[in-house]
């Protein structure tokens, strides 16, 4: 694979950022759903005063602890690297991204570190109210620090309520409601943090179906099941209702995104969804070859989830590349000329400011906030220079899909034969259920490459194109810190696998 | 019989005992800790303070020099130098 990557600066820092990201993601979805059901174990413990509610509770806090002890501040090196290799971007949205991370530190601190502490410690300590209550407040305290992050990235995605500074490079935060509560915003946040749930969910079948093979800790395994199958499908819901809203919320204003995840080039009225199909990797924007070796549409289902109202138009590649005037969609073509007007008279304002012409900076910059919207497109040396990388965007986006299409079914699965009694004579739902925690992991790692992946070669949508976020460093900088981070984090994921493995192969029983 | 009274303690002193005998009282959660800190060690004592240097806060003292910088960087294609893509070095 590394023979085959492009040796740029660029293109290493991009798969440094990558690396770590989805490492950091490994952990991160684990700890915002475990949470909750953690939170409904307690409360049944709590409820009931069953000692075996209490010791079950007690064993997935404790397999919460472990992953929240190695995943915790693996974060913090994707900041590293934001004002290492992305010193552009780092300055340029310092103003935007401030606010939010700041009260997510705060949130975080106060919130998870006290009631952390209080969960962990508080039994038979502290009043089962209290440290129940404390148990909720360690959900709730994660989640929301969550928000913060997914806000910053919702920005990138919708850039909304900023203003760009001239004088400064920077993009200023014009109306805090507006980045905080984006339709983007809460889309993503709703979904990445409902699809948590259902990993978590997922991660309590694999480990339960291990112990119903082993034929150990059975009642507690029976008992986990139940609630994480409750809980799963509730959450496979969430899933695909937040789904539909991040897929609509995409094609209002990311519809290059939602074309490259269809494998759609040409647009099109009642355009259908790809319900299976192998596509073309080989295929270009402008050539003649066709875009799939094969697929099945579901017609008119894609204008449906884009638009929600059939017999509308949704744009294809070619139509966002090329322009489509019948449809009134401007070119990238289009864009490209307006950005480098824009540009250009930034250049031409700073200039007049240098030399004191108060009166060529104001013509400057009268002609550049007219034609600020396409400034990233102005760094494209081509139209084509906007299409995101097609094929990776198509075959993730369909992998999260029939993979959140299959859980729901494995979830209900678990539930009816729970409820008929006979879950500890199903072998082969139990081996089944193994391998369902790595299949969550792909689904999440799949939904992160069609978000970032597929807005390509954006970092800010239209705003600015990864190209110049960078920083201007040597390759081999960015080389040598990208095998350092891939070493440690593999040594972080061994630590995690070998201590969770030990205390699942202890079980319940022991403290 | 005469009953000697016991102070109580205050809250501070409360929720000190509290953290440090869940500390002690650990097991799992001592390895766990030590994971913590060797890897805080080596991403602000090792990456951070070689590595990862903060590029624009390590060339510059102040903002409005960043600023002039940044705004050189993307006005760069105006400019007719080669794009920021082609990576001119600094």
């Amino acid at each position: 694979m590394i023979e085959n990557m492009d040796p740029t600066m660029v293109n290493w820092a991009r798969a440094q950022f990558a690396l770590t990201a989805l490492y950091h993601w490994i952990f991160v979805p684990l700890t915002l759903g475990i949470t909750w059901i953690i939170a409904f174990y307690h409360t049944i413990y709590v409820r009931t005063g069953s000692e075996e509610w209490k010791r079950l509770t007690k064993f997935w806090m404790k397999l919460f602890g472990i992953n929240f002890a190695i995943g915790v501040a693996t974060g913090i090196i994707l900041e590293f690297e934001f004002g290492t290799n992305w010193s552009n971007y780092s300055w340029m949205v310092g103003d935007i991204f401030g606010a939010p991370l700041a009260i997510e530190g705060i949130v975080a601190f106060f919130l998870e570190a006290t009631f952390f502490a209080v969960m962990f410690f508080g039994w038979n300590r502290v009043s089962k109210k209290f440290h129940l209550f404390s148990t909720w407040m360690v959900a709730i305290g994660s989640n929301m620090s969550a928000v913060w992050i997914l806000v910053a990235n919702a920005w990138m995605q919708y850039p909304t309520g900023q203003s760009f500074n001239p004088d400064t490079a920077r993009f200023e935060m014009q109306n805090f409601a507006d980045v905080a509560l984006s339709p983007v915003a809460i889309s993503k946040f709703t979904h990445t943090t409902s699809s948590s749930m259902l990993l978590a969910s997922l991660f309590i079948i694999s480990i339960s179906s291990w112990y119903l093979l082993k034929g150990r800790h059975i009642r507690m395994a029976k008992r986990s099941i139940v609630v994480a199958s409750i809980f799963g499908l509730l959450a496979s819901a969430m899933v695909g209702l937040t789904g539909d809203e991040a897929a609509y919320e995409v094609a209002q204003h990311q519809p290059m995104k939602l074309a490259a995840f269809e494998g759609l080039y040409k647009g099109e009225k009642n355009a259908g969804l790809v319900a299976f199909g192998m596509i073309n990797s080989d295929k270009k924007v402008g050539d003649d070859q066709d875009p799939f070796h094969f697929e099945i549409r579901i017609p008119g289902l894609l204008t449906l989830l884009a638009n929600r109202s059939l017999g509308t138009f949704v744009p294809g590649i070619n139509d966002l590349i090329y322009g489509n005037r019948d449809e009134g969609i401007m070119g990238a073509d289009e864009k490209i000329e307006k950005g480098k007007i824009a540009i250009a008279r930034l250049a031409e304002y700073k200039e007049a400011k240098k030399t004191g012409d108060a009166q060529g900076a104001a013509a400057a910059l009268a002609v550049f906030n007219e034609h600020k919207p396409y400034l990233g497109y102005g760094f494209l040396d081509k139209p084509e220079d906007a299409v995101p990388p097609v094929a990776m965007s198509f075959n993730a986006f369909h992998i999260m899909v029939v993979l959140g299409t299959l859980f729901p079914l494995v979830f209900i699965a678990f539930l009816y034969f729970s409820w008929k009694g006979t879950i500890q004579e199903q072998k082969w739902l139990q081996v089944l259920g193994l391998p369902m925690i790595l299949l969550a992991l792909a689904a999440h790692m799949a939904g992160w490459i069609v978000a970032e992946v597929g807005r390509q070669p954006w970092t800010i949508q239209d705003l600015l194109p990864v190209s110049v976020a960078r920083s201007n460093l040597t390759t081999g900088t960015v080389q040598t810190t990208f095998f350092m981070f891939a070493a440690l984090f593999t040594i972080l994921l061994i630590a995690e696998l070998s201590i969770m493995a030990k205390q699942i192969s202890i079980g319940p029983e022991e403290e | 019989m005469e009953q000697t009274m016991v102070p109580r303690p205050g809250i501070v002193t409360t929720v000190l005992r509290f953290y440090v005998d869940g500390f002690r009282r650990m097991t799992l959660g001592r390895t766990l800790w030590k994971v913590i800190i060797i890897k805080l060690i080596i991403m602000f004592g090792v990456l951070k303070l070689f590595f990862f240097h903060d590029f624009l806060g390590t060339r510059f003292t102040t903002d409005e020099q960043r600023a002039d910088y940044v705004l050189e960087q993307i006005t760069m294609p105006a400019r007719g130098h080669i794009t920021p893509q082609g990576g001119e070095r600094l």
